[in-house]
């Protein structure tokens, strides 16, 4: 039941957070000097003076920014993102056409980044100071120390252009298809690999400041066989602080989604974000941002909710 | 018949500071069904020793040297899968502080049965069963409702009852009670004691039971051994100690009970601390806190002797002690009296009050 209310509470809480959201980037986005209006008269140069003042007028932007801001916000709440200008779509279709991709190269991500993170976190804190330790932990350091847009540049070119294994641009198949999975790799590796670091140093030294612990030794002391004390005993206790990080991680791997879909060409979310900026599609912009920002605490909230299940002494009241 | 007997045996830590030997050329025995006390301050290897017996020194521990004998089998020479099945199975433990010993994330009851469906190959509904009762015996009411609560569901008692019930739970032949009572207030370790002494009878279980308490000693051990910075300095039948202690040490610790009508400071009693393991002091490494401490003291190391004879104990020996007074070092004479004031803690069989 209590865990039922702490729920509903965070979801409350989502609202509040999106406003602040969406009041800041609509901020930002009027500082930048350029509206779409300029960006579509830049592209057709034959859009007289006061053609550009209708289409100014016609989406509201020659209006007091409080008051657009306000117009959005009413059109919001009535299910109605906006529009995208330069295109006449609805901000929605443009989400809902592309969120897709977004969600398959994240999960991959993801997936990579925990299916590495935690046998590797698991090996390193059992081999503490050991060679697979110190192996693991250069690796771990130069997985957070390279670039995403670097890596995902010299895995075209070596997977690419050099093993002729891929193609530089992943041809548009059905996204739910086994062959996706292939071309899915590389963008995939590329976003998870800082993850994947930054989780596996997590698991390992929670993993192995859990092993001091006297409930190892007395696990042990039952004669249970090293396999269940690490795998049993450790694991659970240490999983409680990997998944709060690994929730945090669905930030960095969404915000890392932006680059890595521009170097690979991947039609998701981050691109349409990226030339949304530089259209000034104001619309598109903030409900892409919103949209992020569901995402990120959707994840802290499934966060919560398996830290409250991995350890007993939580609770929600 | 001998159900443990422990020889010559050296553990140490490679830390950073030097190497500590925790335990130094210590030999024991237990025999079947007895209880055996080892007392001694904080930090005089106690602890080590126990882990030892279950070979679970870990980095940077070594057991340096010795023998474990366990039913006349060297555990230092078994395979790990063969030490594995005695850990837990004939040799079990209860740790010093029970809350640290349970896991925090799974149950009570789970963390009894994973031990009795590993050894005894219960399956899970005879495992609950058996815990169900073992926590029923160990006296937690309502057993079978708290079978599924977790650790910090239950009281400081209760769990360190679960720790007892886990550790008999696949009816060991010796026990290793390491401060039992440590963690638990006066009525509470009363009430503790008392139920591993009932236990260790009921199950015929051998007991070695850990404590810096020479009143807890007196009470539940038949036999018993001081320790000071790693090694033995006395070994005696509980009797024997108590009315004539042979070690200037275990004297100290004597007078250091509380008795009924004793004001003194327990603290007071043995001025000083032990010595830092990194750095024994050489000879006898109680001469600093020694009364009866001569120049020779600091010089040579007393061996463990007969007090009466002289000559060397070993594991066989029953009465024992570390002391250059039995080898004819010292030139004084030991001069301390053993009066028994207030009540006499063997007279108080059966009681409770202590
Ligand atoms: N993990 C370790 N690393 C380094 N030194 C250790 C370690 N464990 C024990 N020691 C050394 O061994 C000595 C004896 O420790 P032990 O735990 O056996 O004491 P004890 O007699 O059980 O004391 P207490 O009554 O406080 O439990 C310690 O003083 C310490 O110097
Ligand atoms: S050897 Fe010396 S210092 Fe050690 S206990 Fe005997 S008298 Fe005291
Ligand atoms: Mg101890």
């Amino acid at each position: 039941m209590s865990l039922r209310r702490f729920i509903a509470k965070r979801v409350l809480l989502i609202f509040p957070i999106l406003f602040g959201v969406s009041v800041i980037t609509f901020a930002l986005v009027h500082i930048t000097p350029g509206d779409p209006v300029d960006v579509v008269v830049a592209l057709n140069p034959d859009i007289s003076p006061a053609e550009e003042a209708r289409l100014r007028a016609r989406y509201g932007l020659n209006d007091p920014i409080w008051e657009q801001y306000l117009d959005w916000l009413v059109g919001v709440l009535q299910g109605d993102f906006g529009k995208v200008i330069a295109t006449d779509r609805a901000v929605s279709t443009v989400i809902v056409e592309r969120l897709p991709e977004t969600i398959a190269l994240g999960l991959f991500g993801w997936v990579f980044a925990v299916i590495i993170a935690v046998p590797a976190g698991i090996y390193a804190a059992v081999r503490k100071d050991e060679l697979g330790d110190h192996v693991s932990r250069f690796l771990a350091l130069s997985g957070i120390s390279i670039p995403n847009f670097w890596l995902g540049l010299m895995l075209i070119l070596v997977g690419a252009l050099t093993l002729n294994l891929w193609p530089v641009l992943a041809p548009r198949t059905a996204l739910y298809s086994p062959e996706m999975l292939w071309y899915l790799l590389l963008p995939g590796i590329t976003i998870g690999t800082a993850s994947a670091s930054t989780l596996m140093r997590i698991m390992r030294s929670s993993m192995a400041e859990e092993m001091n612990k006297e409930y190892v030794t007395a696990a042990r002391a039952k004669g249970l066989p090293e396999r269940t004390v690490v795998l049993k005993h450790v694991l659970r206790n240490s999983l409680i602080s990997v998944t709060t990080v690994a929730a945090f991680l669905t930030a960095s791997i969404v915000s890392g989604s932006v680059v890595v879909e521009q170097v690979f060409g991947w039609p998701g979310l981050g691109r349409a974000l990226i030339s949304a900026v530089s259209n000034r599609e104001i619309d598109l912009i903030l409900g892409i941002t919103l949209f992020i920002g569901v995402a990120i605490i959707l994840a802290n909230l499934v966060a919560d909710i398996l830290y409250a299940v991995l350890d007993p002494r939580i609770r929600y009241d | 018949m001998t159900l443990l007997e422990i020889n010559d045996l050296t553990v140490n830590f490679y830390t950073e500071d030097g190497v500590v030997t925790a335990v130094d050329d210590l030999s024991y025995r237990i025999e079947s069904g007895e209880t055996f006390g080892v007392v001694g301050e904080s930090g005089a290897g106690k602890s080590v020793t126990a882990l030892s017996l279950m070979r679970l020194i870990e980095d940077p521990g070594r057991i340096e040297s010795g023998e474990i004998l366990f039913k006349g089998e060297d555990l230092l020479e078994m395979s790990e899968a063969e030490i594995r099945s005695v850990r837990g199975n004939e040799i079990a433990m209860i740790f010093q502080d029970a809350q640290t010993a349970l896991n925090p994330v799974y149950s009570v009851g789970e963390q009894i049965s994973e031990a009795i469906r590993h050894h005894l190959n219960y399956s899970d509904a005879e495992a609950r069963d058996r815990t169900i009762q073992l926590l029923d015996r160990v006296g937690i009411p309502d057993a079978e409702s708290r079978y599924d609560d977790y650790p910090h569901e239950f009281s400081g008692g209760m769990q360190q009852r679960a720790v007892i019930a886990m550790a008999l739970s696949c009816d060991p032949d010796l026990l290793i009670a390491d401060e039992p009572t440590t963690a638990l207030d006066v009525t509470t370790e009363a009430k503790i004691l008392d139920q591993i002494q009932d236990l260790a009878d009921e199950f015929d279980t051998a007991v070695q039971l850990i404590t810096h308490d020479l009143g807890v000693v007196a009470k539940i051990c038949e036999r018993v051994m001081v320790m000071y910075a790693g090694r033995p300095v006395e070994k005696a039948p509980v009797e024997d100690l108590y009315y004539d202690p042979k070690h200037p040490y275990t004297v100290g610790l004597m007078s250091s009970i509380p008795r009924i009508g004793d004001e003194r400071d327990r603290l007071q009693t043995i001025p000083g601390t032990m010595p830092d393991l990194v750095d024994v002091p050489p000879g006898c490494a109680f001469h600093p806190r020694c009364p009866y401490a001569e120049e020779s003291c600091a010089q040579k190391q007393p061996p463990l002797v007969d007090p009466e004879t002289g000559d060397a104990a070993t594991a066989a020996d029953d009465r024992a002690a570390a002391c250059l007074e039995y080898t004819g070092d010292l030139e004084g004479e030991l001069e301390f009296e053993v009066s028994v004031e207030g009540e006499d803690p063997l007279l108080e069989e059966g009681q409770d009050a202590r």
